[in-house]
């Protein structure tokens, strides 16, 4: 945590407006990224993980999606002040992203090179041979085999694993401070998943980058991440290095997830399942949003939400549990 | 065996029931196109009573006003509210007679079309087989002749009457919904009421009308609102190329016709027909799409 | 594939042979030719002689093997009225038509398409909703009545255009619009739903976030990828204008095939009615087979059908 931030997000919430009232999907998330730090988001899907990453890129679906508030520092200014163009400017050549899903990541009527190249186009004004060198250095770096060939061909003509790196490429190809990933491995198999992680790492190592990596799994976690933050709700419950949060997680829903892992070695017939479900964004109350599926909840934790306090170097905590012991010692 | 026929009746009313339910909710909403429905109910009103409500005699011609522009033009009389043609006929009269004919032939088009591509559905996917095969490429051979040109000619060589355009469009016009409704029958099919029925022994005939009809009904509905306007259209165009209805009798297509010649002296002979037309499709469009985003399984989840 | 294509066109060749057969019937139902043609003062005898001549005293289906023969053979029996084969005064008006229909296209596609992109572009906003009155209207006008009013108002009242007839570029600038109304409508309704489409996809997100701005996304990444649809759509409106020219070209006395379809019809010259009907009836089935061949290429789950 000594690192340098090169990414402050304070307080950002970022609403949905719908016909049946408004979803707040993200509501006051704050963290930092540090130069060179992989940061890991976790949760449940819909905990508003992918939607605070598109909301630093300002890329949340319109008009539905609309960023109420908060912060989001990058290099000295406000992400959130910019104007539109400034943003063009921003996206792809700054920070950069990748999706989900590499099979449709991916414009089926553009070849590779073309889709490649047109970072380098808009931002670094790359022309001819130029562009051409840069574009094969870039497939070379993300283990496209024979990329001079492969530049001609179009998107279905690649396996899927393939696609996720060429995206990689793309997305890297203007040498970009900060890479968000969005459940990169997700719809990879197992085995290209691995590979492209350690390719991931392998590009941060020799350019310095930091990355976000947006995922479930906390299998990836332990693989990439230095830091995890634990979502809930639109909400950061629990933040700590990735170490310190597989050894002690404190809160309950962490907890949780952690049960819920496949654990390698031991006979588990029946994974662990949280009960009930997650809440529905447009209704929530004062209280600690997990409160009502909690095995531990007390009286507090329905009536409001608990406080976030430092338990530990680095380790930050929003539950009324540890918080009632802070204020007992 | 008398359970089962218990549990059919249950199953079948049920379905029903909700169809009930489906049809109060539509009627309970709040954004009912008021609009379309009121227009569309003022145009079946005048077209029934048409002759009780029109001031005038729409054949009756009077040569010393002829040509008089609607009231508010400095020529215009309150006599003719909306002026009179080259004959001295009242133009309102004339339309209000005019919403007769289109009901005439839109309403007796739609129902025994639609009456006629039902059955031919619940016949074609219900039974299936070489009677789905062949009724199929009839199908196929309707929807694939120009529809226009082909009611022209028939038009022609049938002779222009009222009865002959109904016919016409009736030919031509069945294959739309036993094209779309098969599909329905076929999806219905499937269903589990469906084989406890014919468990239960219900005869072919029963199973198509008392348990897949009422099934496919809400797709026949939404098809012929949607489909009245377009034969209100294609009635207006046969009567505007004199090959509709026969003149005298006032066929708002054939009114336009009749204004064409004097586009240059009196605009209001064409334009209020047009008018009329226009309004009356376009509020058939607008239910027919309300209802299916209504009653179409595929849009209701909104 | 190979069984799809030849399935459909199997159902073509049933399809156009259905036509030829109507088209026959129906000549036989409207009255007797030789009537038709024959003098005022021709004798009873006279009318047989021409009757035998016309070859009408022959059993019906060697009648409608004649009849076939002449349409293979491309001259489509002779018209009564102006003693030609009348392929050849069909040959005469089809180019009217065909200036007509294209030029109604090119306005068609350049309305519909800069429509559909900006329905799409400021959905939900008033240009959207403007569209969508738009297109209801496209739908429910009654193209007579829409080319009757264009005369009314750019011809009476302006004094712009001419009202009617053939002749310089100015004579088509309103059968143009009038024929192509509906189909600008439809256009920019399938513009504006397959761009949302394309606009929600990720390879647009995707292009967001290598910083493509809002235009290089609309008109590059966006536009390609919808126009594929259009493109099937806009062939297809082609033909079905070409049919469709009946009613714009009585209303502008445009002197193209969809006039000498009402024209032969008020003569009473069968034979110029039935070629006309036939070649456009075989131009339509032709496109519709093109299309769901086209369309079985593109979208292979229709082949397995």
């Amino acid at each position: 945590m000594k690192m340098k931030p090169i990414l402050e997000v304070k307080n950002l919430r970022t609403y949905f407006y719908t016909r049946r009232g408004v979803v707040k999907a993200v509501d006051g998330v704050s963290y930092e990224l540090g130069e060179g730090e992989t940061l890991g988001l976790v949760g449940e899907s819909g905990c508003g993980k992918s939607i605070s990453c598109f909301s630093i890129i300002r890329l949340v679906p319109a008009p539905a999606g609309v960023i109420v508030g908060g912060e989001i520092l990058f290099g000295g200014s406000d992400l959130l002040l910019k104007s539109e163009e400034e943003m063009d400017r921003i996206r792809g050549a700054e920070i950069s992203m990748i999706l989900q899903d590499p099979m449709t990541s991916l414009n089926p009527l553009f070849t590779i090179g073309d889709q490649v190249a047109e970072p380098l186009q808009i931002h670094q004004k790359l022309k001819g041979e130029g562009l051409r060198e840069k574009v094969r250095e870039m497939l070379n770096l993300v283990r496209i085999p024979s990329p001079e060939v492969r530049m001609k061909e179009y998107p279905h003509q690649m396996s899927g694993g393939m696609r996720q790196r060429i995206v990689g490429g793309m997305v890297l190809a203007c040498r970009p401070k900060i890479l968000i990933a969005d459940e990169p491995t997700t719809s990879l198999d197992v085995t290209i998943q691995a590979q492209f992680l350690r390719l991931l790492k392998e590009i941060q190592h020799t350019s310095n980058l930091s990355m976000i990596i947006v995922t479930h799994d906390f299998g990836i976690v332990a693989k990439a991440c230095d830091r995890v933050a634990v979502m809930y709700a639109g909400k950061i419950v629990e933040m700590a290095g990735t170490v310190e949060l597989f050894d002690n997680p404190e809160h309950p829903y962490t907890a949780a997830l952690m049960k819920s892992l496949p654990k390698a070695g031991m006979r588990q017939n029946r994974l662990y399942a949280i009960e009930g479900q997650p809440p529905d964004l447009r209704t929530l109350d004062s209280g600690c949003s997990f409160a009502p599926r909690c095995p531990r909840a007390m009286e507090i934790c329905r009536k409001e939400y608990p406080p976030r306090v430092e338990i530990n170097d680095g380790h930050t905590l929003s539950c009324w549990l540890r918080k009632g012991e802070v204020l007992n010692d | 065996m008398s359970i089962s026929v218990q549990s059919t009746a249950v199953d079948g009313t049920s379905r029903q029931e909700s169809g009930a339910r489906l049809w109060a909710m539509v009627l309970h909403a709040r954004e009912l196109p008021l609009f379309s429905i009121g227009l569309l109910l003022l145009f079946v009103i005048t077209g029934i009573f048409g002759d009780f409500i029109s001031p005038h005699d729409p054949l009756r011609t009077n040569l010393r006003a002829v040509l008089l522009p609607p009231f508010w033009e400095e020529t215009g009389t309150a006599t003719y509210l909306l002026g009179t043609d080259h004959l001295g006929r009242d133009i309102l009269s004339r339309l209000i007679c005019g919403a007769g004919v289109s009901i005439e032939v839109g309403f007796s088009v739609i129902i025994v079309a639609g009456l006629l591509g039902t059955l031919v559905a619940l016949l074609s996917g219900y039974i299936g087989g070489r009677i789905d095969a062949a009724l199929m490429r009839l199908c196929d051979i309707v929807l694939s002749m120009p529809y226009l040109m082909v009611a022209i000619v028939l038009a022609a060589v049938l002779g222009p009457s009222k009865e002959n355009i109904i016919i016409i469009l009736i030919v031509l016009g069945w294959a739309s919904y036993a094209r779309v409704l098969r599909g329905e029958v076929l999806r219905v099919k499937e269903g589990d009421f469906i084989r406890l029925a014919v468990i239960a022994g219900a005869s072919p005939v029963r199973i198509m009308f008392r348990h897949i009809f009422p099934n496919i009904v809400n797709t026949l509905i939404i098809l012929a609102t949607l489909q009245l306007g377009m034969v209100i259209i294609t009635e207006a165009s046969l009567s505007f190329l004199g090959l509709g209805v026969p003149v005298p009798e006032p066929a708002w297509g054939s009114m336009c016709a009749e204004g064409r010649g004097y586009i240059y002296d009196a605009w209001w002979i064409a334009f209020w027909p047009g008018v009329a037309i226009m309004l009356v499709v376009l509020s058939c469009n607008f239910l027919g799409d309300w209802l299916r985003i209504r009653l179409d399984p595929k849009f209701r989840q909104i | 594939m190979k069984r799809y294509i030849l399935k459909r066109l199997v159902q073509a060749f049933v399809s156009l042979f259905a036509v030829t057969l109507i088209v026959f019937m129906l000549t036989q139902l409207s009255g007797d030719p030789a009537l038709l043609m024959a003098p005022p003062d021709a004798t009873p005898r006279d009318i047989q002689e021409m009757r035998e001549i016309m070859g009408l005293t022959k059993p019906l289906h060697v009648q409608y093997g004649i009849f076939l023969a002449d349409i293979l053979s491309g001259e489509f029996g002779r018209s009564f009225k102006w003693d030609k084969p009348c392929i050849a005064i069909w040959l005469d008006r089809f180019p009217n038509t065909l200036l007509l229909a294209g030029a109604s296209m090119v306005i068609t596609i350049i309305i519909g398409l800069s429509f559909g992109i900006l329905s799409a572009v400021h959905v939900g906003r008033w240009f959207d909703q403007f569209g969508k009155i738009f297109a209801l209207m496209g739908q429910a006008l009654p193209v007579f009545w829409l080319g009757l009013m264009l005369m009314y108002l750019f011809s009476v009242k302006l004094r712009w255009l001419p009202t009617s007839g053939m002749g310089s570029w100015e004579h088509l600038i309103m059968p143009a619009i009038t024929l192509g109304w509906f189909f600008t409508a439809s256009i920019a309704r399938l513009t504006r739903s397959s761009m949302l489409d394309e606009l929600d996809r990720d390879y647009i997100k995707m292009a967001k976030i290598k910083g493509v701005s809002r235009s290089g996304i609309i008109l590059r990444h966006a536009l390609k990828n919808a126009t594929i649809p259009i493109l099937t759509l806009g062939s297809l409106n082609f033909v079905f204008m070409l049919n469709g020219t009946v009613i714009t070209e009585t209303v502008f006395n445009w002197p193209g095939v969809g006039r000498l379809v009402v024209e032969a019809i008020f003569t009473r010259d069968f034979p110029l009615v039935q070629t006309t009907v036939l070649i456009g009836a075989s131009f339509f089935i032709f496109v519709n087979l093109m299309v769901d061949v086209l369309y079985a290429y593109i979208d292979p789950r229709i082949r397995y059908q």
